[in-house]
């Protein structure tokens, strides 16, 4: 799978050089929603035809939903902390 | 990039096909599909390699704003920890791995179900579509009670197109480039972090 990553900055270099050529890149956004169309079409099939996952979906998508959530949830923690620390206006005369 | 309802809709109609059978078994072949994935994971570096955000992404590069990932991924990190304790039924590297997605579900659940299980596969997409929904539905009270990197955060991979209105508009102009550079970083980063925790 590393190899992916690889091909991905392989990717990031063509496509800094081709910067100016906007048909190629018009294409290749074209070509990027059809080849995640199609991966997903086949999870699809692969799901649909899975009794055990197709039975389980809903069960699916609440657990899901808690991680979405946990996600959510740890980083407007962490966004608060780093907001207070490093990004908020500081108020110099405020009553202590 | 992540056109949401027209993804949905393929994913649906590839579960009718899949339930009813319609599909001979042969599609459902693995090799096709990782060669489907080198060849997306070759364009999608062209689009961040030629996007002009990215250049501007890297140009307004420092260190306060290089923070701002490493505050998501941190949080992230922690909240999967958490569900990991309320979820006894999966691994804490699975659970890490669907909340890596950021928000990028198109692909993270295509890597996901390359390196574990369609069945985490379908977690991830479900899981990260909802990131994004979510952010979409809260950014502006987000920025009212945790700040303003707060949507920026929750809004993860997504910060750099679908959710960057909105997150302008709760946390304002001048976190603009921040939520773009966050998102850039977020992107490359999710079929790292993906692989790394699931290997």
């Amino acid at each position: 799978m590393l190899i992916v990553i690889g091909i991905m900055f392989l990717g990031i270099v063509v496509g800094y050089f081709i910067r100016s050529k906007k048909v190629i890149i018009k294409i290749s956004d074209k070509l990027i929603m059809w080849a995640i169309y199609l991966l997903l079409f086949l999870l699809g099939i692969t799901i649909g035809s899975n009794r055990i996952i197709v039975d389980n979906l809903a069960n699916l998508g609440l657990n899901a939903l808690a991680i979405t959530i946990g996600g959510i949830a740890g980083s407007l923690i962490t966004a608060w902390a780093g907001y207070r620390i490093w990004f908020k206006p500081k108020e110099r005369d405020h009553a202590k | 990039m992540r056109n949401s309802f027209t993804i949905l809709l393929f994913f649906v109609i590839g579960v009718l096909v899949g339930f009813y059978s319609f599909a001979p078994i042969i599609i459902i072949e693995n090799d096709f599909s990782s060669w489907a994935l080198y060849l997306l994971m070759f364009l999608v570096g062209i689009g961040i390699g030629a996007d002009p955000n990215s250049l501007k992404a890297f140009r307004g590069f420092n260190f306060r704003v290089a923070l701002v990932p490493l505050f998501t991924i941190i949080g992230t990190t922690l909240g999967a920890l958490v569900v990991y304790l309320l979820l006894p039924n999966f691994t804490f590297t699975d659970i890490l791995a669907v909340g890596y997605g950021f928000g990028y579900y198109s692909l993270s659940s295509i890597f996901i179900t390359e390196l574990r299980s369609e069945e985490l596969g379908v977690i991830a997409l479900l899981a990260n579509i909802m990131r994004e929904i979510i952010t979409l539905l809260s950014a502006p009270l987000f920025a009212l009670y945790f700040g303003k990197l707060a949507p920026i955060a929750a809004g993860g991979a997504t910060s750099m197109d679908t959710t960057l209105p909105i997150i302008t508009k709760a946390s304002g102009k001048e976190y603009a480039m921040v939520s773009l550079i966050h998102g850039v970083i977020l992107s490359i980063l999710v079929p790292i972090l993906v692989t790394l925790v699931l290997s």
